[in-house]
Protein backbone atom coordinates (compact mmCIF):
# COMPACT_ATOMS: atom_id res chain seq x y z
CA UNK A 1 0.00 0.00 0.00
CA UNK A 2 1.07 3.64 -0.76
CA UNK A 3 0.04 6.25 1.52
CA UNK A 4 1.01 9.73 0.54
CA UNK A 5 0.89 12.78 3.16
CA UNK A 6 0.61 16.33 1.87
CA UNK A 7 -1.10 19.64 2.69
CA UNK A 8 -1.42 22.30 0.38
CA UNK A 9 0.19 24.40 3.47
CA UNK A 10 3.57 24.16 4.51
CA UNK A 11 4.06 23.62 8.11
CA UNK A 12 1.24 21.93 9.22
CA UNK A 13 3.06 18.29 9.69
CA UNK A 14 3.38 16.17 7.15
CA UNK A 15 6.80 15.17 8.04
CA UNK A 16 5.99 14.86 11.73
CA UNK A 17 3.22 12.35 10.55
CA UNK A 18 5.19 10.81 8.23
CA UNK A 19 8.03 9.72 10.14
CA UNK A 20 6.15 8.97 13.06
CA UNK A 21 3.76 6.63 11.51
CA UNK A 22 7.06 5.18 9.00
CA UNK A 23 8.66 4.44 12.65
CA UNK A 24 5.54 3.34 14.43
CA UNK A 25 5.19 0.05 11.74
CA UNK A 26 8.75 -0.61 12.58
CA UNK A 27 9.41 -3.29 9.58
CA UNK A 28 8.69 -3.99 6.01
CA UNK A 29 8.06 0.07 5.43
CA UNK A 30 10.21 2.27 3.81
CA UNK A 31 9.57 5.88 3.76
CA UNK A 32 10.36 8.13 0.58
CA UNK A 33 10.82 11.99 1.01
CA UNK A 34 9.53 13.40 -2.05
CA UNK A 35 10.02 17.35 -0.77
CA UNK A 36 12.58 16.72 -2.97
CA UNK A 37 12.70 20.96 -2.46
CA UNK A 38 13.88 21.00 1.18
CA UNK A 39 13.51 17.21 2.69
CA UNK A 40 13.32 17.04 6.16
CA UNK A 41 12.44 13.32 6.95
CA UNK A 42 16.13 12.74 7.27
CA UNK A 43 16.44 14.81 10.12
CA UNK A 44 13.93 12.75 12.52
CA UNK A 45 14.89 9.19 11.19
CA UNK A 46 18.49 9.46 11.24
CA UNK A 47 19.18 6.84 8.82
CA UNK A 48 22.19 4.92 8.26
CA UNK A 49 22.72 6.50 5.01
CA UNK A 50 24.37 3.50 2.18
CA UNK A 51 23.97 4.98 -1.05
CA UNK A 52 24.08 8.14 -3.55
CA UNK A 53 22.78 8.31 -6.93
CA UNK A 54 23.09 11.54 -9.04
CA UNK A 55 19.68 12.02 -10.98
CA UNK A 56 20.16 13.69 -14.45
CA UNK A 57 17.47 14.82 -17.30
CA UNK A 58 18.27 14.80 -20.99
CA UNK A 59 18.70 17.57 -22.49
CA UNK A 60 20.21 18.47 -26.10
CA UNK A 61 23.65 19.12 -27.89
CA UNK A 62 23.84 20.09 -31.27
CA UNK A 63 26.79 19.10 -33.70
CA UNK A 64 27.24 22.06 -35.17
CA UNK A 65 29.10 19.99 -37.98
CA UNK A 66 25.86 18.28 -38.92
CA UNK A 67 23.77 21.40 -38.27
CA UNK A 68 21.53 23.46 -41.31
CA UNK A 69 20.15 26.12 -39.15
CA UNK A 70 16.99 24.78 -40.75
CA UNK A 71 15.24 25.53 -37.48
CA UNK A 72 12.86 23.07 -36.96
CA UNK A 73 14.24 22.28 -33.30
CA UNK A 74 13.16 25.58 -32.48
CA UNK A 75 9.65 25.45 -34.06
CA UNK A 76 8.74 22.59 -32.00
CA UNK A 77 9.93 23.15 -28.84
CA UNK A 78 7.51 24.80 -26.22
CA UNK A 79 10.21 26.20 -23.52
CA UNK A 80 12.22 28.37 -25.40
CA UNK A 81 14.84 26.03 -25.07
CA UNK A 82 16.39 25.73 -28.03
CA UNK A 83 16.79 29.05 -30.28
CA UNK A 84 19.00 29.23 -33.47
CA UNK A 85 20.44 33.09 -33.56
CA UNK A 86 22.25 33.92 -36.28
CA UNK A 87 25.03 31.21 -37.60
CA UNK A 88 24.16 29.19 -34.43
CA UNK A 89 21.84 27.04 -32.70
CA UNK A 90 21.56 27.51 -28.64
CA UNK A 91 20.03 25.35 -26.35
CA UNK A 92 18.85 26.58 -23.12
CA UNK A 93 19.43 23.96 -20.62
CA UNK A 94 17.93 24.89 -17.98
CA UNK A 95 14.38 25.86 -19.71
CA UNK A 96 14.25 22.14 -20.96
CA UNK A 97 11.36 19.62 -20.15
CA UNK A 98 13.34 16.77 -21.46
CA UNK A 99 10.49 16.19 -23.77
CA UNK A 100 12.82 14.77 -26.98
CA UNK A 101 11.02 16.85 -29.49
CA UNK A 102 14.28 19.07 -30.92
CA UNK A 103 16.39 15.42 -30.92
CA UNK A 104 13.26 13.53 -32.99
CA UNK A 105 12.42 16.47 -35.34
CA UNK A 106 16.19 17.42 -36.31
CA UNK A 107 16.29 16.11 -40.53
CA UNK A 108 20.08 16.35 -40.13
CA UNK A 109 20.20 13.86 -36.98
CA UNK A 110 22.64 16.28 -35.19
CA UNK A 111 21.14 16.66 -32.16
CA UNK A 112 21.98 14.30 -29.49
CA UNK A 113 21.37 14.25 -25.59
CA UNK A 114 23.40 15.08 -22.62
CA UNK A 115 22.51 15.21 -18.98
CA UNK A 116 21.65 18.11 -16.80
CA UNK A 117 22.05 17.39 -13.25
CA UNK A 118 18.68 18.05 -11.03
CA UNK A 119 20.26 16.75 -7.90
CA UNK A 120 20.45 13.55 -5.79
CA UNK A 121 18.88 9.94 -4.23
CA UNK A 122 19.70 9.37 -1.44
CA UNK A 123 19.03 6.10 0.47
CA UNK A 124 19.73 4.37 3.99
CA UNK A 125 17.87 2.67 7.03
CA UNK A 126 17.08 2.40 9.74
CA UNK A 127 16.51 -1.07 11.76
CA UNK A 128 13.29 -2.51 9.73
CA UNK A 129 12.60 0.90 7.64
CA UNK A 130 13.87 1.70 4.42
CA UNK A 131 14.41 5.32 3.83
CA UNK A 132 15.22 6.88 0.46
CA UNK A 133 14.99 10.66 -0.33
CA UNK A 134 15.90 13.34 -3.31
CA UNK A 135 17.21 16.32 -2.62
CA UNK A 136 16.93 19.30 -5.70
CA UNK A 137 20.24 20.23 -6.40
CA UNK A 138 20.17 24.18 -5.30
CA UNK A 139 19.40 26.59 -8.18
CA UNK A 140 17.98 23.47 -10.48
CA UNK A 141 14.21 24.94 -10.88
CA UNK A 142 12.23 21.73 -11.80
CA UNK A 143 11.50 18.88 -9.39
CA UNK A 144 8.97 16.45 -10.37
CA UNK A 145 11.18 14.38 -12.52
CA UNK A 146 13.40 13.89 -9.52
CA UNK A 147 10.19 13.06 -7.23
CA UNK A 148 9.41 10.64 -9.73
CA UNK A 149 13.11 9.01 -9.59
CA UNK A 150 12.87 8.91 -6.19
CA UNK A 151 9.38 7.59 -6.54
CA UNK A 152 11.02 4.28 -8.71
CA UNK A 153 12.19 2.57 -5.19
CA UNK A 154 8.77 2.02 -4.05
CA UNK A 155 8.62 -1.42 -3.36
CA UNK A 156 5.23 -3.36 -3.53
CA UNK A 157 6.02 -5.89 -0.90
CA UNK A 158 6.33 -2.90 1.76
CA UNK A 159 4.28 -0.18 2.86
CA UNK A 160 5.15 3.10 1.35
CA UNK A 161 4.67 6.03 2.81
CA UNK A 162 5.77 9.44 0.38
CA UNK A 163 6.24 12.77 2.50
CA UNK A 164 5.30 15.24 -0.28
CA UNK A 165 5.84 18.79 -1.00
CA UNK A 166 3.70 21.88 0.23
CA UNK A 167 1.57 23.13 -2.71
CA UNK A 168 -0.74 21.64 -4.98
CA UNK A 169 0.81 22.46 -8.69
CA UNK A 170 3.19 19.67 -10.17
CA UNK A 171 5.65 18.64 -8.11
CA UNK A 172 2.42 17.61 -5.21
CA UNK A 173 1.32 15.75 -8.23
CA UNK A 174 4.04 13.69 -8.80
CA UNK A 175 3.89 12.74 -4.99
CA UNK A 176 0.47 11.78 -4.73
CA UNK A 177 -0.15 10.12 -8.80
CA UNK A 178 -0.53 6.24 -8.37
CA UNK A 179 -1.08 6.28 -4.73
CA UNK A 180 -4.17 3.97 -3.27
CA UNK A 181 -4.29 6.97 0.23
CA UNK A 182 -3.71 10.73 0.69
CA UNK A 183 -3.10 11.44 3.91
CA UNK A 184 -4.26 15.48 4.44
CA UNK A 185 -2.27 17.34 7.61
CA UNK A 186 -3.78 20.75 8.13
CA UNK A 187 -3.82 23.02 10.97
CA UNK A 188 -7.33 24.56 12.39
CA UNK A 189 -6.18 28.16 10.78
CA UNK A 190 -7.53 30.13 7.76
CA UNK A 191 -4.44 29.37 5.98
CA UNK A 192 -4.83 25.71 6.53
CA UNK A 193 -8.61 25.25 5.54
CA UNK A 194 -8.02 27.36 2.73
CA UNK A 195 -4.91 24.67 1.57
CA UNK A 196 -6.35 21.94 2.67
CA UNK A 197 -9.62 22.97 0.39
CA UNK A 198 -6.77 23.01 -2.76
CA UNK A 199 -5.21 20.22 -2.13
CA UNK A 200 -8.35 18.34 -1.18
CA UNK A 201 -9.21 19.46 -5.19
CA UNK A 202 -5.65 17.73 -6.07
CA UNK A 203 -6.94 14.78 -4.45
CA UNK A 204 -10.42 14.50 -6.16
CA UNK A 205 -8.54 15.10 -9.65
CA UNK A 206 -6.35 12.06 -9.05
CA UNK A 207 -9.78 10.27 -7.51
CA UNK A 208 -7.46 8.92 -4.76
CA UNK A 209 -9.60 8.45 -1.40
CA UNK A 210 -8.37 10.31 1.77
CA UNK A 211 -8.53 11.16 4.97
CA UNK A 212 -7.24 14.13 7.03
CA UNK A 213 -5.12 14.20 10.37
CA UNK A 214 -5.31 17.83 12.08
CA UNK A 215 -2.71 18.92 14.03
CA UNK A 216 -2.09 21.64 16.46
CA UNK A 217 -5.88 21.03 16.72
CA UNK A 218 -6.41 23.23 19.65
CA UNK A 219 -4.92 26.12 18.18
CA UNK A 220 -7.10 27.89 15.82
CA UNK A 221 -11.01 27.75 15.19
CA UNK A 222 -13.49 24.60 14.49
CA UNK A 223 -13.72 24.91 10.67
CA UNK A 224 -11.50 22.47 9.72
CA UNK A 225 -13.83 20.09 11.01
CA UNK A 226 -16.85 21.66 9.97
CA UNK A 227 -15.33 21.33 6.54
CA UNK A 228 -14.40 17.56 6.69
CA UNK A 229 -17.63 16.83 7.99
CA UNK A 230 -19.49 18.61 4.72
CA UNK A 231 -17.18 16.70 2.76
CA UNK A 232 -17.37 13.75 4.14
CA UNK A 233 -13.98 13.31 4.70
CA UNK A 234 -12.54 11.62 7.63
CA UNK A 235 -10.73 13.03 10.60
CA UNK A 236 -8.43 9.81 11.41
CA UNK A 237 -6.12 11.34 14.16
CA UNK A 238 -5.56 14.57 16.18
CA UNK A 239 -2.57 16.15 17.66
CA UNK A 240 -3.45 18.84 19.84
CA UNK A 241 -0.44 21.84 20.57
CA UNK A 242 2.28 20.69 23.36
CA UNK A 243 5.08 22.33 23.78
CA UNK A 244 6.55 19.10 24.22
CA UNK A 245 6.16 17.93 21.14
CA UNK A 246 7.01 21.52 19.31
CA UNK A 247 10.34 21.36 21.71
CA UNK A 248 10.96 17.94 20.59
CA UNK A 249 10.60 18.26 16.56
CA UNK A 250 12.55 21.49 17.10
CA UNK A 251 15.27 18.86 18.13
CA UNK A 252 14.61 16.04 15.59
CA UNK A 253 13.00 14.25 17.51
CA UNK A 254 9.32 12.43 16.95
CA UNK A 255 6.60 12.41 19.07
CA UNK A 256 6.79 8.76 19.70
CA UNK A 257 10.12 9.17 21.02
CA UNK A 258 8.78 11.57 23.31
CA UNK A 259 5.60 10.04 24.52
CA UNK A 260 5.84 6.41 23.73
CA UNK A 261 1.46 6.35 23.73
CA UNK A 262 1.46 7.63 20.52
CA UNK A 263 2.55 4.30 19.06
CA UNK A 264 -0.22 3.18 19.23
CA UNK A 265 -2.57 6.01 18.39
CA UNK A 266 -0.29 5.82 14.74
CA UNK A 267 -0.55 2.06 14.48
CA UNK A 268 -4.78 2.66 14.53
CA UNK A 269 -4.22 5.72 12.49
CA UNK A 270 -2.11 3.05 10.14
CA UNK A 271 -5.20 0.05 10.38
CA UNK A 272 -8.04 2.69 9.93
CA UNK A 273 -6.46 4.15 6.48
CA UNK A 274 -6.21 0.04 5.91
CA UNK A 275 -9.49 -0.58 6.33
CA UNK A 276 -10.67 2.40 3.99
CA UNK A 277 -8.39 1.07 1.19
CA UNK A 278 -9.16 -2.44 1.14
CA UNK A 279 -12.79 -1.88 1.66
CA UNK A 280 -12.84 0.70 -1.31
CA UNK A 281 -15.32 2.98 0.67
CA UNK A 282 -15.06 5.55 -1.40
CA UNK A 283 -17.98 7.72 -0.33
CA UNK A 284 -16.35 6.94 2.94
CA UNK A 285 -13.57 8.98 1.93
CA UNK A 286 -15.45 12.00 0.13
CA UNK A 287 -14.35 11.21 -3.48
CA UNK A 288 -17.77 10.76 -4.80
CA UNK A 289 -19.10 14.19 -3.47
CA UNK B 1 11.10 51.16 -6.93
CA UNK B 2 12.18 48.44 -4.05
CA UNK B 3 10.92 45.02 -3.65
CA UNK B 4 10.84 43.13 -0.53
CA UNK B 5 10.49 39.32 -0.87
CA UNK B 6 9.65 37.32 2.20
CA UNK B 7 10.81 33.33 1.52
CA UNK B 8 11.53 30.62 4.05
CA UNK B 9 12.42 27.33 2.32
CA UNK B 10 10.64 25.26 5.12
CA UNK B 11 6.88 26.24 4.68
CA UNK B 12 4.73 27.13 7.87
CA UNK B 13 7.20 29.64 9.35
CA UNK B 14 4.99 32.71 9.34
CA UNK B 15 6.04 34.44 5.67
CA UNK B 16 2.52 35.83 5.42
CA UNK B 17 2.12 36.53 8.76
CA UNK B 18 4.66 38.74 9.15
CA UNK B 19 4.22 39.97 5.27
CA UNK B 20 0.71 41.01 6.19
CA UNK B 21 2.11 42.98 9.48
CA UNK B 22 4.38 44.66 7.83
CA UNK B 23 1.92 45.98 5.36
CA UNK B 24 0.10 47.92 8.77
CA UNK B 25 3.93 49.43 8.89
CA UNK B 26 4.83 50.14 5.78
CA UNK B 27 3.77 53.04 3.89
CA UNK B 28 3.74 53.70 0.08
CA UNK B 29 3.68 50.40 -1.28
CA UNK B 30 1.75 47.50 -3.11
CA UNK B 31 1.17 44.03 -2.05
CA UNK B 32 2.02 41.70 -3.99
CA UNK B 33 1.17 37.62 -3.59
CA UNK B 34 3.53 35.25 -5.58
CA UNK B 35 2.62 32.15 -3.53
CA UNK B 36 0.45 31.06 -6.68
CA UNK B 37 0.43 27.73 -5.51
CA UNK B 38 -1.31 28.08 -2.15
CA UNK B 39 -1.71 31.44 -1.93
CA UNK B 40 -3.08 32.87 2.15
CA UNK B 41 -2.44 36.87 1.91
CA UNK B 42 -5.98 37.59 0.89
CA UNK B 43 -6.95 35.97 3.65
CA UNK B 44 -6.02 38.62 5.92
CA UNK B 45 -6.07 41.28 3.52
CA UNK B 46 -9.69 40.86 2.03
CA UNK B 47 -8.94 42.43 -1.32
CA UNK B 48 -11.95 44.30 -3.51
CA UNK B 49 -11.06 42.91 -6.54
CA UNK B 50 -11.09 45.44 -9.60
CA UNK B 51 -9.84 43.60 -12.53
CA UNK B 52 -9.17 39.59 -13.11
CA UNK B 53 -8.02 37.66 -15.76
CA UNK B 54 -7.36 34.35 -17.12
CA UNK B 55 -3.68 32.75 -17.06
CA UNK B 56 -3.14 31.43 -20.36
CA UNK B 57 0.12 29.14 -20.50
CA UNK B 58 1.05 26.27 -21.92
CA UNK B 59 -1.05 23.14 -23.64
CA UNK B 60 -2.80 19.89 -23.74
CA UNK B 61 -2.74 17.35 -26.45
CA UNK B 62 -6.46 16.58 -26.95
CA UNK B 63 -6.95 13.01 -29.38
CA UNK B 64 -9.37 13.31 -31.43
CA UNK B 65 -10.77 9.56 -31.97
CA UNK B 66 -12.25 10.22 -35.27
CA UNK B 67 -9.15 10.47 -37.09
CA UNK B 68 -6.90 8.73 -34.97
CA UNK B 69 -5.61 4.98 -36.58
CA UNK B 70 -3.97 4.37 -33.32
CA UNK B 71 -0.53 3.71 -35.58
CA UNK B 72 0.61 4.00 -32.06
CA UNK B 73 3.33 6.61 -32.84
CA UNK B 74 2.43 8.88 -30.35
CA UNK B 75 2.72 6.12 -27.84
CA UNK B 76 6.24 5.83 -28.55
CA UNK B 77 7.11 8.81 -28.15
CA UNK B 78 5.69 10.46 -25.47
CA UNK B 79 7.99 10.48 -22.31
CA UNK B 80 5.31 11.11 -19.95
CA UNK B 81 3.32 8.19 -20.40
CA UNK B 82 0.44 10.52 -20.88
CA UNK B 83 -1.55 7.99 -23.51
CA UNK B 84 -3.08 4.93 -22.51
CA UNK B 85 -3.89 2.04 -24.68
CA UNK B 86 -7.44 3.62 -25.88
CA UNK B 87 -5.39 6.64 -26.80
CA UNK B 88 -6.55 8.46 -24.46
CA UNK B 89 -4.50 11.57 -23.08
CA UNK B 90 -4.43 11.71 -19.46
CA UNK B 91 -4.53 15.95 -18.64
CA UNK B 92 -2.39 15.56 -15.70
CA UNK B 93 0.67 13.38 -16.94
CA UNK B 94 0.53 15.23 -20.23
CA UNK B 95 3.61 18.29 -20.09
CA UNK B 96 2.62 19.87 -22.76
CA UNK B 97 5.94 19.39 -24.85
CA UNK B 98 3.67 19.24 -28.26
CA UNK B 99 5.57 16.15 -29.74
CA UNK B 100 2.92 14.08 -30.27
CA UNK B 101 0.44 16.56 -32.09
CA UNK B 102 3.75 17.67 -34.27
CA UNK B 103 4.35 13.93 -35.14
CA UNK B 104 0.82 12.51 -35.72
CA UNK B 105 0.64 11.51 -39.63
CA UNK B 106 -3.34 11.76 -39.19
CA UNK B 107 -2.94 15.06 -38.22
CA UNK B 108 -5.25 13.84 -35.13
CA UNK B 109 -3.84 15.66 -32.43
CA UNK B 110 -5.16 18.91 -31.21
CA UNK B 111 -2.68 21.16 -28.91
CA UNK B 112 -5.58 23.97 -27.52
CA UNK B 113 -3.56 26.52 -25.10
CA UNK B 114 -4.97 26.19 -21.32
CA UNK B 115 -5.85 28.69 -19.05
CA UNK B 116 -4.22 27.39 -15.73
CA UNK B 117 -5.26 30.12 -13.37
CA UNK B 118 -6.14 33.56 -12.66
CA UNK B 119 -4.71 36.51 -11.60
CA UNK B 120 -6.28 39.81 -9.96
CA UNK B 121 -5.80 43.47 -9.44
CA UNK B 122 -7.17 44.48 -5.92
CA UNK B 123 -7.38 47.22 -3.41
CA UNK B 124 -6.76 46.58 0.31
CA UNK B 125 -7.17 48.49 3.28
CA UNK B 126 -3.51 48.76 3.21
CA UNK B 127 -3.02 49.58 -0.35
CA UNK B 128 -3.29 47.85 -3.75
CA UNK B 129 -2.34 44.29 -4.45
CA UNK B 130 -1.58 41.86 -7.09
CA UNK B 131 -2.54 38.49 -6.95
CA UNK B 132 -3.45 35.27 -8.44
CA UNK B 133 -4.29 31.72 -8.14
CA UNK B 134 -3.05 28.92 -10.11
CA UNK B 135 -5.74 26.24 -10.79
CA UNK B 136 -5.31 22.80 -8.85
CA UNK B 137 -2.86 20.15 -10.53
CA UNK B 138 -1.27 23.05 -13.09
CA UNK B 139 1.63 24.00 -13.70
CA UNK B 140 3.50 27.05 -14.92
CA UNK B 141 3.62 28.62 -11.39
CA UNK B 142 6.59 29.74 -12.80
CA UNK B 143 5.48 32.09 -15.13
CA UNK B 144 2.42 33.08 -13.11
CA UNK B 145 5.01 34.34 -10.33
CA UNK B 146 7.03 36.15 -13.15
CA UNK B 147 3.53 37.86 -14.70
CA UNK B 148 1.94 38.87 -10.82
CA UNK B 149 5.41 40.62 -10.13
CA UNK B 150 5.47 42.58 -13.02
CA UNK B 151 2.05 43.24 -12.72
CA UNK B 152 2.75 44.49 -8.71
CA UNK B 153 5.33 46.85 -10.25
CA UNK B 154 3.24 48.20 -12.56
CA UNK B 155 1.08 48.62 -9.88
CA UNK B 156 3.68 50.77 -8.21
CA UNK B 157 4.54 52.86 -11.04
CA UNK B 158 0.69 54.00 -11.93
CA UNK B 159 0.22 54.75 -8.50
CA UNK B 160 3.72 56.81 -7.64
CA UNK B 161 4.09 54.01 -4.51
CA UNK B 162 8.34 52.77 -4.36
CA UNK B 163 8.04 49.38 -2.69
CA UNK B 164 6.63 46.46 -3.11
CA UNK B 165 5.98 44.31 -0.69
CA UNK B 166 6.11 39.96 -2.08
CA UNK B 167 4.64 36.94 -0.07
CA UNK B 168 6.79 34.51 -1.40
CA UNK B 169 6.17 30.64 -2.31
CA UNK B 170 8.16 28.18 0.16
CA UNK B 171 10.79 25.62 -1.18
CA UNK B 172 13.74 26.50 -3.10
CA UNK B 173 12.62 25.31 -6.77
CA UNK B 174 10.63 26.88 -9.82
CA UNK B 175 8.15 29.21 -8.19
CA UNK B 176 10.70 30.65 -5.69
CA UNK B 177 13.32 31.22 -8.42
CA UNK B 178 10.56 33.30 -10.36
CA UNK B 179 10.11 34.74 -7.03
CA UNK B 180 13.21 36.23 -6.11
CA UNK B 181 15.29 37.02 -9.30
CA UNK B 182 15.75 40.86 -9.81
CA UNK B 183 14.57 41.88 -6.25
CA UNK B 184 15.96 44.33 -3.99
CA UNK B 185 16.50 42.11 -1.08
CA UNK B 186 14.87 39.10 0.36
CA UNK B 187 14.13 38.64 4.05
CA UNK B 188 13.94 34.48 5.20
CA UNK B 189 12.32 33.84 7.80
CA UNK B 190 13.37 30.85 9.87
CA UNK B 191 12.02 28.68 12.32
CA UNK B 192 14.33 27.44 15.14
CA UNK B 193 14.02 23.69 14.23
CA UNK B 194 16.71 21.01 12.68
CA UNK B 195 14.60 21.06 9.54
CA UNK B 196 13.71 25.24 9.77
CA UNK B 197 17.66 25.54 9.73
CA UNK B 198 17.99 22.99 7.28
CA UNK B 199 15.92 24.62 4.85
CA UNK B 200 16.51 27.93 5.36
CA UNK B 201 20.24 26.94 4.84
CA UNK B 202 19.02 26.01 1.61
CA UNK B 203 17.39 28.81 0.31
CA UNK B 204 20.13 30.80 1.75
CA UNK B 205 22.28 29.28 -1.09
CA UNK B 206 19.54 29.78 -3.73
CA UNK B 207 19.81 33.51 -2.75
CA UNK B 208 23.07 33.74 -3.18
CA UNK B 209 23.33 31.38 -6.08
CA UNK B 210 21.30 34.05 -7.85
CA UNK B 211 23.33 36.95 -5.87
CA UNK B 212 20.02 38.62 -4.35
CA UNK B 213 21.00 39.80 -0.95
CA UNK B 214 19.55 38.26 1.61
CA UNK B 215 18.44 38.60 5.69
CA UNK B 216 16.85 36.94 8.09
CA UNK B 217 14.25 36.68 10.59
CA UNK B 218 13.75 33.77 13.63
CA UNK B 219 10.25 33.07 14.44
CA UNK B 220 8.81 31.28 17.44
CA UNK B 221 12.77 31.54 18.75
CA UNK B 222 12.17 30.86 22.11
CA UNK B 223 11.08 27.11 21.17
CA UNK B 224 14.29 26.56 21.09
CA UNK B 225 16.93 28.99 21.56
CA UNK B 226 20.28 27.44 20.64
CA UNK B 227 19.08 26.96 17.52
CA UNK B 228 18.02 30.20 17.09
CA UNK B 229 21.34 30.69 17.83
CA UNK B 230 23.01 28.66 15.26
CA UNK B 231 20.61 30.07 12.37
CA UNK B 232 22.28 33.99 13.29
CA UNK B 233 25.83 32.44 13.63
CA UNK B 234 25.24 31.12 10.33
CA UNK B 235 23.60 33.84 8.84
CA UNK B 236 26.43 36.37 10.06
CA UNK B 237 29.25 34.25 8.35
CA UNK B 238 27.43 34.15 5.06
CA UNK B 239 26.68 37.61 5.08
CA UNK B 240 23.06 37.83 5.86
CA UNK B 241 21.96 40.33 8.25
CA UNK B 242 20.06 39.21 11.21
CA UNK B 243 17.08 41.36 11.49
CA UNK B 244 15.91 40.31 15.36
CA UNK B 245 13.73 37.60 16.75
CA UNK B 246 9.89 37.11 17.17
CA UNK B 247 8.88 35.20 20.17
CA UNK B 248 6.07 32.22 19.94
CA UNK B 249 2.59 34.05 20.38
CA UNK B 250 -0.45 32.62 20.15
CA UNK B 251 -1.61 36.07 18.92
CA UNK B 252 -0.97 35.16 15.30
CA UNK B 253 -3.16 33.01 15.54
CA UNK B 254 -5.35 34.60 17.11
CA UNK B 255 -5.05 37.87 14.96
CA UNK B 256 -4.90 34.77 11.57
CA UNK B 257 -8.69 33.58 12.83
CA UNK B 258 -9.71 36.64 12.51
CA UNK B 259 -8.62 37.88 9.07
CA UNK B 260 -6.57 40.62 11.43
CA UNK B 261 -2.99 41.62 11.09
CA UNK B 262 -1.22 41.56 14.09
CA UNK B 263 -1.18 45.10 14.55
CA UNK B 264 -4.84 45.24 14.30
CA UNK B 265 -5.43 42.54 16.55
CA UNK B 266 -3.28 43.83 19.77
CA UNK B 267 -0.60 46.10 18.84
CA UNK B 268 0.36 45.55 22.46
CA UNK B 269 1.25 42.11 22.72
CA UNK B 270 5.08 40.80 22.40
CA UNK B 271 4.98 39.74 18.80
CA UNK B 272 3.81 42.55 17.17
CA UNK B 273 6.46 44.77 19.29
CA UNK B 274 8.98 42.21 17.76
CA UNK B 275 7.86 42.53 14.46
CA UNK B 276 7.82 46.29 14.85
CA UNK B 277 11.47 46.16 15.75
CA UNK B 278 12.22 44.28 12.77
CA UNK B 279 10.11 46.25 10.51
CA UNK B 280 12.62 49.10 11.45
CA UNK B 281 15.89 46.98 11.45
CA UNK B 282 14.95 46.57 7.71
CA UNK B 283 14.21 49.65 6.67
CA UNK B 284 17.16 51.00 7.73
CA UNK B 285 18.86 47.88 5.78
CA UNK B 286 16.88 48.61 2.62
CA UNK B 287 16.74 52.72 2.84
CA UNK B 288 13.01 52.71 2.81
Amino acid sequence: MIISIASGKGGTGKTTVATNLAVSLESNVQLLDCDVEEPNGHLFIHPTMDGVRTVSTPVPEVDAGKCTLCGKCGEICQYKAIVVIGETVLPFHELCHSCGGCMEVCPEKAITEVGRELGVVEFGYRNGLEFVHGRLRVGEAMSPPLIRKVREYTQSRMQTIIDAPPGTSCPVIAAMKGADFVLLVTEPTPFGLHDLKLAVGAVRILGIPCGLIINRSDMGDDQARIYAQEEGIPVLMEIPFDRLIAEAYSRGQMIVEVMPEWKEKFLNLYHQIEHIVSHGRKDEAGLLR
Amino acid sequence: MKELVVISGKGGTGKTSILAAFAALATGKVLCDADVDAADLHLIMNPQVRERHDFDSGHTAIINQDKCTQCGLCRGLCRWKAIDEDFVVDPVACEGCGVCHYFCPEEAISFPLKTCGEWFISNTRFGPMAHARLGIAEENSGKLVTLIRQQGKKLAEENNLDLLLTDGPPGIGCPVIASLGGSTAVLIVAEPTVSGRHDMERVAELAAFFKVPAMVCVNKFDLNPEQAQAIEDFSRERNIRVMGRIPFDPVFTKAMVQGKTIFEYDGDSEGAGAVRNIWENLAKAMEI
